[in-house]
């Protein structure tokens, strides 16, 4: 337990993950807002014959862009640490590496549900105040894990990010490889002729993104472009299990390495 | 108490500490002696558990770092003063530490008051001076209460009254009956404040000792002499057996006797043989002198193919073993 208070004190007594907690919630809610308006305005002008319509997970669209600001602040929660040598002296006061490092998911994790949680349902009724004329309620259990899954996926994007900081050890070598492999990577990949569409579900950031509905295979009730091998919840499951095997790995080799 | 047996750390090739075996006992300050590069700083992270050797071990009381419970309660550090987030308060880095080892945040203040950071404990510790730094490094050593201290050179970088400060802490601190673990790479430093001493050198031990016997046995005196004779003294002193040289100054030619040798034996000799002397004065070898002709073949980095005991090295006060590089 102290372990975690610890962490918990270490991670808000610094300013940067205020800041990267208001960027979360604002690039959600803004980009969703962006997304939402304009998909409204198409449909309202061209009717049916628009490829997808005007839904809950309209609303969720600006999900993606919180969840790289995640990705970056998860990572920086222990690259700073090896930046600024304060990795030794937390290792000194706690020679356990694998408490530290649960320690460390536990609290970023809970921070990016927190996080996830607020921005979904912000992006959500805001987005009812601003389109009245659609129907935007939240009824079906599936629209309620569109939005409400927000907290889950942000925990497991957390987890990754984290992993891969623990693993460079350096800022920028851990942002630009989940941020170029998430926002880059991924979709050059599905974008490969024939077999993309094969790879696409197990890209680790499509599958969250699916269990939103906000992937590139799903947008409210319209085109589901692949016949994918699992449902949302398959896929948020696959999406955890690349998290846990990537957070192992990092917990594995900070045990090992020299601190 | 401290026990490594056999200690050892590659990096790559560069073997940095070479089976190092030692004790550090409680109620000392126990000086660890070394040029740079000798593997002080290796051998402290090793102490801590934070670099895992490649053989032998250290125990702490008779445990290894990683089997104590609430490590800062046994063993407090300073190993380096810059191992600190610049954008967290004095008050937060120590908050942090107190909260993971279970260490009421009373302590947090005692510490503080006790350095005298209590009127800066909420800035930024980014901005603090080395002193300052340095006395929130100690802090943070002290925040346990712990009974084995280490501290990697304190004083390095610091004014004359930080120095003052840190000398008489560490002897408070050992006098309190504390195990107090200290390096420097300046002997001169290391007898003021160390009672025994470890000395390495390339990673492994040169000697152990009270700080007194290695003074003694290290530092050796010579006899200088002037004269208008100084021919004709060198040939009788040669012809005794003595070991001498010719040391060129300001105020002309001098002889040095070297070895077993006093100011007694020498003058006596220039009566006998009616040697006008114009200076007979009795040398002692700076502790520095004897601390390079110890450690000499053990010194990494040298700055030519000169000795490390050398002329040109000897003589300079406080001088960092033959201009090692510092690191
Ligand atoms: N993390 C590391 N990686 C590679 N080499 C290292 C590492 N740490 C130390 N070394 C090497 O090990 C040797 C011992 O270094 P160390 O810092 O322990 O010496 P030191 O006695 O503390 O010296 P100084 O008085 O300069 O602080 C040096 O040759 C150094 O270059
Ligand atoms: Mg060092």
């Amino acid at each position: 337990m102290s372990v975690l208070g610890a962490e918990r004190i270490k991670l808000f007594s610094t300013k940067s993950p205020w800041w990267s907690s208001l960027a979360t919630v604002v690039f959600v809610v803004g980009f969703g807002m962006i997304f939402l308006l304009t998909t409204a305005s198409l449909v309202r002008e061209d009717g049916p014959a628009v490829p997808f319509r005007v839904g809950v997970s309209t609303t969720q669209q600006g999900i993606f862009f919180g969840q790289m600001v995640i990705l970056v602040m998860a990572a920086l929660a222990i690259t700073t640490e090896y930046r600024f040598n304060t990795i030794k002296t937390t290792f000194q006061a706690i020679p356990g590496r694998t408490s530290v490092m649960l320690s460390k998911a536990l609290i970023i994790g809970l921070l990016a549900a927190v996080l996830g949680e607020i921005a979904a349902f912000a992006s959500w009724g805001l987005g009812r105040l601003l389109v009245t004329d659609f129907d935007l309620t939240i009824r079906t259990a599936d629209q309620w894990r569109q939005v409400a899954g927000a907290g889950l996926v942000f925990a497991i994007t957390a987890i990754i990010g984290l992993a891969v900081g623990a693993l460079t050890r350096h800022t920028a070598g851990a942002v630009t490889a989940l941020l170029v492999w998430a926002m880059l990577g991924e979709q050059l990949i599905g974008a490969i002729p024939r077999v993309g569409d094969k790879i696409q579900p197990w890209l680790p950031f499509n599958a969250g993104g699916h269990f939103l509905g906000v992937g590139p295979n799903q947008n409210e009730g319209a085109q589901t472009g692949t016949d994918l091998p699992y449902n949302a919840w398959g896929a948020v499951a696959y999406f955890a299990g690349v998290a846990v095997v990537l957070f192992l790995v990092a917990v594995l080799v900070v045990n090992r390495r020299d601190a | 108490m401290i026990e490594a047996v056999g200690l050892t750390k590659r990096y790559g090739r560069t073997v940095a500490v070479d089976n190092l075996s030692f004790t550090v006992k409680p109620g000392r300050v126990t000086g660890f002696l070394g040029p740079n590069g000798a593997g002080k700083s290796t051998t402290m992270r090793m102490i801590l558990g934070l670099d895992r050797p490649d053989a032998g071990q250290v125990r702490i009381d008779g445990k290894t770092y990683h089997q104590l419970d609430r490590p800062l309660r046994t063993v407090g550090a300073l190993l380096d003063a810059k191992w600190v987030h610049p954008n967290r308060s004095a008050r937060a880095h120590l908050r942090w530490l107190a909260r993971s080892n279970g260490l009421p945040n009373r302590r947090v203040g005692e510490v503080l008051e006790l350095v005298g950071l209590t009127s800066v404990a909420d800035r930024r510790a980014g901005g603090f001076s080395l002193g300052m730094s340095q006395r929130l490094g100690i802090a943070a050593a002290l925040l346990g209460d712990p009974q084995i201290l280490l501290f990697d050179e304190p004083v390095n970088g610091l004014d004359p009254e930080g120095i003052h400060w840190i000398r008489q802490l560490m002897k408070r601190l050992a006098a309190e009956g504390r195990t107090v673990f200290v390096s420097s790479h300046l002997l001169s430093e290391m007898a003021q404040t160390a009672q025994d001493l470890v000395v390495v050198g390339r990673g492994r031990l040169i000697a152990q000792c009270t700080t007194a016997e290695f003074v003694d046995t290290a530092s050796e005196t010579s006899v200088r002499v002037r004269s208008p004779q100084l021919d004709r003294l060198r040939e009788v002193l040669l012809r005794k057996g003595y070991a001498l040289h010719v040391e060129p100054g300001v105020d002309g030619n001098a002889l040095v006797v070297t070895g077993s040798v006093t100011s007694e034996q020498v003058g006596e000799i220039a009566a006998e043989q009616d040697v006008v002397l114009h200076e007979l004065s009795v040398r002692r070898g700076s502790l520095e002198e004897a601390f390079m002709r110890l450690t000499g073949d053990s010194v990494e980095y040298r700055t030519d193919g000169q000795g490390p005991a050398g002329p040109a090295a000897a003589g300079s006060e406080d001088l960092m073993v033959a201009g090692g590089v510092n690191r």
